[in-house]
């Protein structure tokens, strides 16, 4: 954990908090009001309140290059990081987020060529190149239970890891067990996050990637988080349907586990492309070098997947299925792996702080 | 960046409407010349990261109203925003011009939120203005930023970092501006001109002529850029003056504050809660006076009077918390000995004065918000109000300055925004808003947010009237 960072974010919360002329954009500000003291608890909660929207940096009249050099989403970013960093579980995991992107990347690599490996390993190379029509297509390249049973293994792993790193997290941020059962909280926070409420200025929007107040950002946020609901989705009932219908794969266009793929696929597609032409394009100021190889890491691999997924059904019908499968699967897997270990705690992360937050105004308004 | 900017611009172009400054006043006076017809250039003093003058320290502007609407409470009507202004200017005020800006700035927001400003609701801290000011989101700068963006839009040119030093003025008639962009300096023509380029508060040199040596020590709270040089030229030529030379709106402030350009942050709350001595460890003004935000005005100048302008508050931890936290944390002590060594002040001095004030403190019932029945007996320099003995370590102690808002001197207007000369004859074709004419209806005192409304409405008028001017 950065001493530095946390120094830096209790200084300008301390300078921000005798100005308060932000209160109107986001939640970080009334929270902060609710404090005269800056914990490093209540750093790390505010710092993960953030959405990073930077409206405050554009209206700060004590940015840089004012002596004050106030700048709010750079330092909550970098200290977001290193919370993210400090809730890892198990702790050999905390080294993913020493250098984030190039990790995420030689995950992704080795995932493909393992899964490249195990299926030539147990596979011929007639299967792999051949063209497969009709039921159980897909497990002509990798069997059924080569597909389903590590990803089993692996995602109940992961889900501990998550789970651990949660509980981490959210001691870390001051949260108490009670307010975590508070149904209230809840259903405001899901509010919260599923409206962006706070990625939008107030109602205006963010000031990215400039100055201009705009909401193309949370529109890509958007097709993002719900291509990949939907892609999940996808997921979950081919697999109702594979066990409870004994319906086999592949699926027909105009069935929910491809509509609801392609779809989600396609819209996890312009989402991620969009928020990484954003990337190249934003203000530099307002951001921290350290996060980047991070935030570009995961939408890389988010826009692989719907990328891999979506050349998959459109191909499948081809002899270029069982490669399309493996890479596919491959990038599946680095997802998952690095899900717990990368930008993807983002969102629960964000989650705990909204449910944390509403349940300290609830109090604050009694 | 300055050389870029000035490849989009042909200087050599004979202009319409030549806007001096870059805060509120000028920008609304270009954004409405450019939407009279006129071939408007905006020259900014300040590189971009800095523009906007003291607006980008504002957070609010009063205006009037006969209906509540999203941001705004209940009707403020111009007999009540008359009288507003009247109570604290005292009657230092054109009333012609006063009620003009009264009148002239009813329901103004929507003609400022048509060009880009966004109000927000009320919230906590801003809940004591709800019935008369809105409040931009964001505060100044992010209005600023936004009326920037909509002058842009309109086809208004604009160029950061050009300080016009001179003013061609014929027989009453302006007729070009000297400026200076980068190294290089320049002449600009155009058929009129609107000043609107603050005050010269951060012009220490001229503050020197009314307070002497004192006004080293100090504060500007706004831009560095406002030096008065405009406001200069315009009086070198004749033009007459409004508002008192001398006078300046001035708060106590902490001390540590910088130089320039500390803004809202380094206002210290806690003056009524403790005692204020100076550097000779005596008081010398009763602290519990009246409500802290009818007197910090007057506290600037009572700071200026002490010897080298500066002078302390002193709490104890009863009152730590009962005031709006400031920028710098107070310097803590466990007695009132380590203290005084820490303020560098005289220690027995210091302990003497505390414990005189401790004895005189009448019992009573401690209420911040009212004036309580808390009071002193027996001093030759009584607190009024909010008077408790000093005696619960820690203590904490607040190092005050006077800060600099900004100087009443300007120049002398009619109704059309045009600049007079001593014989009360206007110049033709130069017009004046904003800080550089509110002396003319804002003769003393203070009215929150008014600053912001006397820019915007004379800013409007300058503009539309400089636009005819074809």
């Amino acid at each position: 954990m950065s001493l530095e960072t946390l120094k830096e974010a209790k200084r300008i919360m301390e300078i921000c908090n005798s100005c308060r002329y932000c209160e109107g954009f986001c939640a970080v500000y009334p929270a902060m009001e609710l404090r005269r003291t800056f914990r490093d608890d209540d750093l790390k909660f505010l710092a993960n309140l953030c959405h990073n929207c930077r409206d405050c940096y554009y209206a700060c009249q004590y940015a840089p290059p004012h002596e004050f050099k106030i700048n709010v989403p750079q330092t909550f970013a970098e200290l977001r990081l290193n919370t993210y960093q400090q809730a890892a579980a198990p702790k050999i995991f905390k080294g993913m987020f020493n250098n984030n992107g190039k990790m995420v990347f030689i995950v992704h690599i080795l995932s493909i060529l393992i899964v490249w490996a195990a299926t030539l390993l147990f596979q011929n190379s007639e299967q792999i190149f051949g063209t497969h029509l009709g039921p159980n297509a897909f497990f002509q390249v990798i069997s059924y239970s080569m597909m389903v049973v590590p990803i089993s293994i692996l995602s109940v792993l992961l889900m501990a890891g998550m789970l651990m790193s949660f509980n981490n997290f959210w001691q870390m941020i001051g949260g108490k067990r009670q307010e975590l059962m508070d149904f209230g909280s809840h259903r405001q926070a899901i509010k919260d996050a599923l409206s962006l409420k706070y990625l939008s200025g107030g109602g205006h929007g963010c000031n990215y990637p400039d100055e201009h107040f705009s909401k193309i950002r949370r529109n890509f946020h958007h097709a993002t988080f719900y291509g990949f609901m939907l892609c999940f989705a996808s997921t979950i009932s081919a697999a109702l349907y594979h066990h409870f219908l004994h319906l086999p794969s592949p699926y027909p266009i105009f069935s929910f586990p491809v509509l609801s793929g392609s779809i989600g696929g396609l819209a996890l597609l312009i989402g991620t492309s969009g928020l990484l032409y954003l990337k190249t394009r934003m203000d530099p100021e307002p951001a921290s070098e350290n996060t980047a190889g991070m935030d570009f890491g995961f939408l890389i691999s988010l826009f692989l997947t719907s990328l891999t997924g979506l050349l998959l059904l459109i191909l499948r019908e081809t002899p270029l299925m069982g490669s399309l499968l493996v890479i596919h699967i491959g990038v599946v897997v680095g997802l998952f792996i690095t899900m717990p270990y990368g930008k993807f705690v983002h969102g629960i992360y964000r989650y705990a702080a909204l449910v944390r937050n509403a349940n300290e105004q609830a109090k604050e308004a009694s | 960046m300055v050389s870029e900017n000035l490849q989009k611009v042909d200087l050599s172009q004979d202009w319409d409407v030549l806007v001096i400054g870059g805060g509120n006043a000028a920008l609304c006076a270009a954004m409405t010349a450019q939407e009279n017809g006129a071939r408007v250039l905006l020259l900014e003093g300040a590189p971009k990261t800095s523009r906007g003058g003291n607006s980008r320290h504002t957070r609010n502007l009063r205006y009037m109203h006969r209906k509540a609407n999203s941001h705004l409470t209940g009707p403020y009507h111009e007999d009540e925003f008359w009288d507003d202004l009247l109570r604290v200017t005292k009657g230092e005020t054109n009333e012609d011009l006063a009620r003009l800006t009264i009148r002239q700035s009813e329901d103004i927001g929507l003609w400022m939120a048509d060009h880009g400003c966004i109000f927000q609701p009320s919230m906590r801290g801003t809940l004591s203005l709800s019935h008369t000011n809105g409040f931009f989101l964001g505060g100044g700068k992010a209005l600023v930023n936004s009326y920037y963006l909509t002058a842009e839009k309109l086809g208004v040119k604009i160029l950061y970092e050009a300080m016009v030093n001179n003013l061609n003025i014929r027989d009453g008639r302006f007729e070009s501006a000297e400026l200076t962009i980068g190294e290089k300096h320049h002449s600009v023509s155009a058929k009129s001109i609107v000043v609107a380029s603050g005050g010269f508060q951060a012009n220490l040199d001229w503050l020197k002529r009314y307070w002497g040596d004192a006004a080293e020590n100090f504060i500007v709270r706004g831009t560095p850029f406002n030096r008065g040089r405009m406001l200069e030229v315009l009086l070198e030529n004749k033009a007459k003056p409004a508002g008192d030379e001398r006078q300046c709106h001035a708060v106590a402030i902490d001390a540590r504050a910088p130089k320039f350009d500390g803004g809202i942050v380094t206002r210290l709350d806690c003056v009524p809660f403790g005692v204020v001595v100076n550097r000779d460890a005596v008081r010398f003004y009763d602290e519990g006076e009246d409500f802290w935000p009818k007197r910090y005005a007057i506290w600037g100048r009572l700071v200026a009077q002490q010897p080298n302008q500066i002078a302390y508050s002193i709490i104890d931890s009863k009152s730590i918390n009962l005031f709006m936290p400031s920028v710098f944390p107070p310097i803590q002590a466990d007695s009132l000995q380590e203290l005084a060594s820490k303020l560098e002040l005289e220690p027995k001095t210091l302990q003497s004065t505390i414990q005189i004030f401790n004895d005189a403190v009448q019992t009573g019932d401690f209420d911040s918000s009212i004036l309580d029945n808390c009071t002193t007996k027996g001093l030759n320099i009584p607190k009024s109000h909010w008077a408790r003995a000093i005696d619960t370590p820690p203590f904490y102690g607040y190092p005050l300055r006077p800060g600099i808002t900004f100087t009443y001197l300007g120049v002398a207007i009619n109704q059309n925004a045009q600049v007079l000369m001593q014989d009360e004859k206007p110049f033709k074709n130069i017009f004046a808003a904003g800080e550089v004419m509110a002396g003319n209806i804002l003769g003393q005192g203070y009215l929150a947010g008014f600053g912001m409304t006397i820019g915007t409405v004379f800013g409007r008028i300058a503009g539309k009237e400089a636009a005819l001017c074809r």
